[in-house]
């Protein structure tokens, strides 16, 4: 696609991270029977009344200052009105026109440049419920209305269309991700919905400036789909040009089965929100001191976070992105290096053998039962000598299992090292009268055999012998 | 005097004194309703069998010697809009016949630990949205002072229980005169404060931005009485206004001296009626007589003020109204297609066509194309009429002037001339605009039918309003004055 640039701009809607929702009282929590979290508010009974949860304006001013963001001294709510069996008052309380956050950016690396996104504006609205159908949709008699997540807090994240590959797309939804997580203002889970994304794209004649006619694609369940189905949609609309076509402006639906876009509804379908004022809540002054509190309490941010591991613990930018990619990662490292001042050997143990079981389980890194004392106490005790390096493989798994300390593990399991010579002369003695052939290999000068005869003797010890120690008196013996 | 007919200040020290029990007041105000309502017709619901349980309690309470509170046994009617827990709360709409809240409204909640008892739920004009309570789904409610005229609306339900002694105290709502105009048709007192100082939890919407919780009583005591109860903040309102409440029944003073009063000169324009400018002038005289100064002053928007009343009413009721469609509760049209026809169903056969007006209304009001030009220059010209009364204010301390163009008019009068029905609201609706507290009390007959007499008051100084009209309660019976041919006739 050299003659046409691609133009994304994204929408995401990330669900704030507090324990009840945003205009009453009910839990937020995922997982509950059907309509357990609702209550006459967010049901929409009539005469019920919406009141603010404060919380959730602190994490979207919160996520504004981590975006570089202008934070409103004055913003209010809006009414927007659109008839849906989810949508309990048959509006959804937003803004319009007054965000709680506007003109940030954020930056990340894309082979190797640093590329800076616009946003243009975070805000604050609330969650519609779901609707379950008996079926296909369009088959369905009815469907089951479930309100748990009406009345939820979202924060919309708005970009600017600065986007321009499938790819950068992926990569900017990654970042904002890690940002939201470090910040600890969303859980950012796509499966269970507490983030979602559409994009909105279109393509120009490379060297041009105005924007083409967009197309904006929705049912974006996980960050893969959005780069296949901007892929898809890029390739979809050049060819369309290319034959003298015209893009037209419509909502595309993403099907993750076929792999491709289909219309929804074109520009002339497209709903009048008719968004008004939201009397019900009064317009919120934010005062300067407490963006500056919010802005105190902003944790160290992953592009800051990045460039201070590989300077201050001199690990290389490709392990560091693995260890930065979830703030608890990198904090298990911080603590770790702590109590085991080899950084590099703690963030081998981290992204190799403890990622490998994580991921093997499917668990995070919180739910897991290792904690940053037990690496280090374990590395500890493999520098000591009283376990090898190998064996330390079989004590993790064992503490990963368990939660017992690397002391406990070795000691139940009898895994010390075994580093008395006249313990292994013994092994070694046996190990020479039953592999004559290799005994004769080696003398007559065939290097390769030692390793045979190592690798019979850490056999017969269950690994626990002191592999450089069975080398030194293999070789006295032999040679 | 039978029971009924005192007022609720009367019946507390009787009910304190241990002269009379709670059981006999609302026996009394019982047996009325089973009487007159059959002609009146005030009532949607009676809810006589539990108010005489709740009246039992409260007695064997005084009787062990227990606090009770300060409206103990006083019977109140309260809005057929305003969310009672476990009794049908219909707005007077197919809509909502079958809606039964969850939950009090926060004005119930206070009534009730006040010791007050709910003796029904009162027609209304369906959603509030009218003027004589004549598009209610359920009937029509007549004037207690002349059953072939309209009591008014949308309130005309509690108004005419209070006038005919089927209640006590009644509760109303106020989007744009809903209480002070029924009072006046009515003869009785109706207060709609501040927006912010009562609590809207459990009002049914219809309006956001204009519409009031308010009180319809005998007399000013009363006002000042049930005021005092219902007001300040509620965390379920966050437009309610934390600021203190004042002990207004301690506030009532028979003293004018030196205050000054306005009298706004657009509110006695070409179809304001004779009679009733010629009461509020010689309300006016007697002010004068107390002791206050009056003097003439502009509201210059005033005229505006219905035209922009009806869009953003309208506009805002077109959000508020949009949740009935089927799906959780209320009215659901059996027989739809789809989705879509059944939201369109439910919503054709459930609204009645005034409602539906106000929602198409509304609905053009705010459409992107005509946003700028209807809903938003609508709320630049509220900002101006807010102004008015800023600035009016700075030499005055209250205002005077008609309540309703008009005394009572004859059922059906109106009822097809909408524009006309809508223009009946032009000296109240400016109030619900600029959110200033007002209240109507009666102050002279017109043919045996009472005019009302609207005193104006600074945002949240319902104190002094209170002040005024006591005054003129106390100096002036309104029975007394006659104006028109009636006036002539004496």
């Amino acid at each position: 696609m050299t003659e046409y640039e691609i133009v994304i701009g994204l929408e995401v809607h990330a669900q704030v991270l507090t324990d009840s929702k945003v205009f009453c009282g009910c839990s937020t929590e995922f997982g509950a029977s059907p309509n357990e979290h609702t209550c006459p508010i967010c049901l929409g009974l009539p005469g019920t009344l919406p009141v603010l949860n404060k919380k959730t304006v602190e994490y979207t001013i919160k996520t504004g200052l981590a975006m570089n963001c202008d934070i409103a001294e004055f913003s209010k709510f809006d009414r927007k009105n659109y008839f849906y069996p989810d949508l309990p008052k048959a509006y959804q309380i937003s803004q319009y026109d007054m965000p709680l956050c506007k003109n940030g950016y954020i930056e990340f690396w894309v082979n190797g440049e640093k590329k800076r996104v616009g946003i243009n504006r975070i805000h604050l609205e609330e969650d519609a419920g779901k609707l379950v159908h008996a079926g296909s949709i369009a088959e369905s008699q009815y469907s089951f209305a479930d309100y748990n997540r009406s009345g939820i807090a979202l924060m919309e994240i708005v970009s600017e269309p600065d986007i321009h590959s499938p790819e950068e797309a992926r990569l900017y939804l990654n970042e904002l991700k890690k940002i939201l997580e470090y910040l600890e203002v969303s859980d950012c889970n796509m499966e269970e919905g507490s983030l979602r994304c559409d994009a909105n794209i279109s393509l120009r004649p490379v060297g041009t400036v105005t924007f083409g006619t967009k197309a904006e694609v929705k049912n974006l369940n996980s960050f893969r789909a959005v780069q296949r189905a901007l892929e898809f949609e890029a390739e979809r609309q050049a060819d369309l040009l290319r034959e003298g076509g015209k893009v037209i402006q419509e909502t595309r639906h993403w099907d993750e089965s076929k792999g491709i876009t289909i219309p929804l509804r074109s520009k002339e379908e497209a709903h009048d929100y008719r968004y008004f004022p939201e009397s019900d809540v009064p317009p919120l002054v934010i005062k300067d001191s407490w963006v500056d509190e919010i802005k105190r309490g902003l944790p160290e941010l992953p592009a800051v976070k990045r460039a201070r591991f590989v300077n201050e613990y001199g690990i290389p930018e490709q392990d560091v992105e693995v260890l930065t990619e979830t703030k608890a990662m990198a904090d298990f490292f911080e603590e770790c290096v702590k109590d085991y001042n080899e950084p590099k050997t703690v963030s081998n143990w981290l992204i190799g053998e403890f990622l490998r079981l994580l991921n093997a389980e499917g668990i995070e890194i919180k739910e897991s039962k290792v904690t940053s004392r037990h690496l280090a106490g374990m590395l500890k005790l493999i520098k000591d000598g009283t376990i090898s390096g190998k064996i330390a493989k079989t004590v993790f798994e064992e503490i990963f299992k368990t939660g017992k300390t690397a002391e406990i593990v070795v000691k139940e399991k009898g895994l010390v090292q075994i580093t008395d010579e006249d313990a292994i002369n013994d092994v070694v003695d046996k190990v020479i009268s039953e592999n004559p052939g290799a005994v004769e290999d080696l003398k007559a000068g065939k290097n390769k055999a030692i390793g045979f005869l190592v690798g019979q003797v850490m056999k017969e010890t269950r690994g626990r012998a002191n592999p450089q120690l069975v080398n030194e008196i293999l070789r006295k013996r032999l040679l | 005097m039978r029971l009924n007919e005192f007022t609720a200040q009367a019946l507390r020290s009787m009910v304190v004194a241990g002269e009379i029990s709670c059981r006999e007041i609302i026996e009394s105000v019982l047996h009325c309703i089973k009487e007159r309502d059959g002609e009146i017709k005030a009532y949607v619901n009676v809810t006589g069998e539990e108010a005489l349980k709740k009246a039992d309690e409260l007695d064997d309470k005084i009787r062990r010697g227990e606090e009770v509170g300060p409206l103990a046994g006083i019977p109140i009617a309260v809005k057929e809009n305003i969310c009672t827990e476990g009794i049908a709360t219909t707005c007077c709409s197919k809509m909502l016949a079958n809606f039964i809240p969850p939950y009090d409204a926060s004005v119930i909640k206070r009534v009730k630990d006040a010791g007050a008892i709910i003796i029904g739920k009162t027609n209304m004009d369906e959603f509030a949205m009218g003027s004589s309570t004549e598009t209610s789904c359920f009937f029509q409610t007549h004037n207690p002072l002349d059953t072939q005229r309209v009591p008014g609306g949308s309130s005309g339900g509690s108004a005419a229980a209070v006038a005919g002694h089927e209640s006590i105290l009644g509760l109303g709502s106020d989007t744009g005169g809903s209480i002070r105009q029924p009072s006046a048709f009515c003869g009785v007192v109706g207060l709609k404060p501040t927006y912010g100082r009562i609590s809207r939890y459990g009002l049914i919407p219809f309006a956001s931005s204009l519409d009031h919780v308010g009180t319809i009583t005998k007399d000013l005591t009363d006002a000042a009485l049930l005021l005092r109860i219902i007001a300040g903040y509620d965390e379920m309102d966050s437009t309610s206004v934390n600021m203190e409440v004042p002990d207004y029944v301690k506030g009532l003073k028979d003293d004018l001296q030196g205050l000054r009063i306005g009298v706004p000169k657009e509110y006695f324009v070409d179809g304001i009626s004779s009679d009733v400018k010629e009461a509020v002038f010689k309300a006016i005289d007697s002010f004068e007589a107390m002791g206050a100064r009056c003097e003439e002053v502009s509201l210059p928007h005033t005229e505006y003020a219905v035209a922009t009343y009806y869009l953003i009413a309208s506009a805002e009721a077109s959000a508020a109204l949009a949740r009935y469609d089927g799906v959780r509760f209320g009215y659901c049209h059996e027989d739809a297609e789809d989705i879509v026809s059944m939201f369109s169903k439910t919503r054709g056969h459930g609204f009645g066509s005034e409602v539906k007006r106000r929602i198409m209304l509304g609905t053009y009001a705010l459409s992107s194309e005509n946003y700028d030009t209807h809903y938003l220059k609508a709320q630049k010209v509220r900002t101006l009429i807010r102004r008015d009364f800023d600035r009016v204010f700075e030499n005055v301390d209250c205002l005077v002037s008609p309540v309703t163009p008009s005394v009572a008019f004859k059922l059906g009068e109106k009822l097809n001339d909408v524009l006309n029905m809508y223009l009946s609201d032009v000296c109240t609706i400016p109030l619900n605009l600029a959110a200033v507290p007002g209240i109507s009390i009666p102050c002279a007959l017109s043919n045996g039918l009472p005019v009302g007499l609207q005193i104006i008051g600074k945002h949240f100084q319902e104190e002094m309003l209170l002040r005024v009209a006591y005054a003129f309660e106390k100096n002036v019976d309104f029975r007394e004055v006659n104006v028109g041919e009636g006036g002539r006739k004496v």
